[in-house]
């Protein structure tokens, strides 16, 4: 580069920087703006979509539509609102435990460099990004035929369990491991042992966390159809454990399916709205009580 | 003095790592006892070694013998309970996310208490002890983790009297904390050695003087020099000592 070059290079790169400052406010508000224009616009059509649901969906409640057995006349969701809240126990009982306890064991006694601890996070991971389908069709070759179980809601909640353990098991484990080793310390300080750190100090912190992962599991079992078709069947019946049961979802499906009942479909998408939210409600009132000790 | 615990020949690694050199040294009862020393010289890994909170970590290797009263603690001895002797207070207030009252009676609770009145009155005096009593009486049902940092670090103190030690470590307990709440917690601590033995590491050597009976120097995993505090610090044997506490370097 020539001296010239260099001497007519400096103010430009001090206009540059001038400009830059400008260019810094200009990129600023544009970004604010995307910002804003984002949230907006999320916020839009989470409005947009639980208005159609509920515009599209309340005109046709009516008493009929919660009389205690289903007939093809009037198409009653009774059932399928008790198959959803069975279902969902059902596979809570069986997944949060197991999925609570082996996070426990992988973050406060399993040895770092463990190699079954590396074998259980992969496959874990690997698990969660299986497509529901496979899990309704492993549900339906094991449970429903293997086992003999037929078409039940064991099955299904089994399938579902399956299904929801590995984001139980993440969402633990991060709570867990969000919890300040200075409380372990503390505990461990005063003569406690292990297991009562853990029950003591450990599990309460982290039960806000572990409450998120159990709510993202309903969220799972309350809106999943394809695993539950396979498994559970679809029948309008309020299901033992070895009996075929629809929970609203699937008797969402059916109904749209039928393209009969479209407005009792549209109905039904308002109490699965009501379901989850109580269903959420319950288990955070559930969380506070056992974290207050 | 009788030696409330007496250490000899230890040495600890982790993994590969010599962390402290054949340790020799007697904590003598009623007494403050200090180990000061440049940071990772081992001063903190020895103290955590007198209550064994070194076994949480893995690969953690500890020969020779550390004796409480004349027992040793790493050969037939119960952990929870010498923890239960043996009581800490950490270098950054820990409450736990409970109560205040609950947060004292932890660890008597720990230890099988149950009667109401009992623990009452235990968390009583141990607030007491610890000079926290008047801030904390009338919200006892208020999260711990809402008072300030001294008031924390006192009930940390609280915690740990109330499970009845006779030994207290301490590892730097004023270091996270503003004058003011290092004064009060250098009086309690002063307060505190009628009844407990006491040890501290601090980084702080006018701590060690204003505190200490007995001082001890650290330098990398090695203890250069052990003396009364008052020797140490005016007339040290060690040439090392002497460049330490005079600040030429550390």
């Amino acid at each position: 580069m020539t001296r010239e070059a260099v001497s007519a290079a400096k103010p430009a790169v001090r206009v540059q920087a001038k400009t830059g400052k400008v260019h810094g406010a200009a990129s600023a508000a544009v970004l604010k703006g995307l910002v804003y224009g984002a949230a907006m616009l999320t916020f839009a059509v989470l409005l947009f979509l639980l208005g159609y649901i509920l515009v599209t969906g309340i005109p046709h409640l009516k008493p009929s539509l919660f009389q205690w057995n289903y007939t093809s006349e009037n198409v009653s969701m009774m059932p399928a609102i008790l198959t959803t809240v069975e279902t969902t126990a059902l596979a809570l009982l069986l997944a949060v435990p197991l999925g609570l306890f082996t996070a426990v064991y992988l973050n406060e006694y399993a040895k770092r460099g463990n190699k079954l601890v590396n074998v259980i996070r992969i496959t874990t991971e690997t698990l969660s990004g299986i497509p529901s389908i496979v899990y309704g069709l492993f549900g339906m070759l094991f449970f429903v035929t293997r086992l003999h179980w037929g078409y039940s809601l064991l099955a299904g909640a089994m399938t579902l369990a399956i299904m929801i353990l590995p984001l139980i098991m993440r969402t633990a484990e991060e709570a867990l491991m969000a919890v300040p080793d200075s409380y372990r310390e503390g505990s461990f300080g005063l003569g406690a042992g292990r297991l009562r750190t853990i029950f003591r100090i450990v599990l309460p912190a982290a039960g806000p966390g572990i409450l998120s992962g159990v709510i993202l599991g309903i969220g799972r079992i309350v809106g999943e159809t394809a695993a539950l078709i396979f498994t559970a069947g679809t029948m309008a019946q309020i299901p033992g454990l070895f009996q075929s049961g629809r929970t609203l979802a699937i008797h969402m499906y059916v109904l749209s399916g039928e393209a009969l009942h479209m407005n009792e479909a549209n109905a039904t998408a308002v109490v699965l709205l009501l379901v989850v939210l109580l269903m959420n409600t319950l288990s955070a009132l559930a969380a506070k009580k056992l974290t207050k000790k | 003095m009788e030696n409330k615990i007496e250490i000899h020949n230890m040495n600890l690694h982790y993994g590969d790592f010599h962390a402290l050199h054949d340790i020799n040294l007697d904590i003598k009862e009623n007494e403050i006892t200090a180990f000061i020393g440049p940071s990772g010289c081992g001063k903190s890994t020895l103290l955590r070694s007198l209550n064994r909170m070194n076994d949480l970590v893995e690969n953690c290797r500890i020969t020779g013998d550390i004796m409480l009263d004349g027992q040793d603690i790493y050969k037939n001895c119960d952990v929870n309970l010498l923890r239960r002797r043996v009581g800490m207070v950490f270098q950054k207030p820990n409450p736990f996310p409970m109560s205040i009252y609950d947060n004292i009676a932890y660890g008597p609770r720990t230890h099988g208490i149950k009667s109401r009145v009992q623990l009452d009155e235990i968390v009583e005096t141990s607030l007491k002890r610890a000079a926290i009593w008047e801030e904390t009486k009338d919200n006892l049902k208020k999260s711990a983790l809402s008072m300030s940092g001294g008031q924390q670090q006192r009930i940390c103190i609280a915690r740990a009297l109330a499970a009845d030690p006779e030994v207290l470590l301490m590892d730097e307990p004023t270091s996270a904390l503003d004058p003011i709440s290092t004064a009060k917690i250098e009086d309690l601590v002063l307060e505190l050695k009628k009844d407990y033995t006491i040890v501290m590491v601090t980084h702080n050597m006018q701590q060690a003087t204003r505190v200490s009976d007995t001082t001890a120097f650290f330098l990398l995993g090695d203890m250069i020099e052990v003396d009364d505090t008052e020797k140490l610090f005016s007339m040290p044997s060690d040439k090392r000592t002497e460049d330490y506490i005079t600040g030429r370097f550390g």
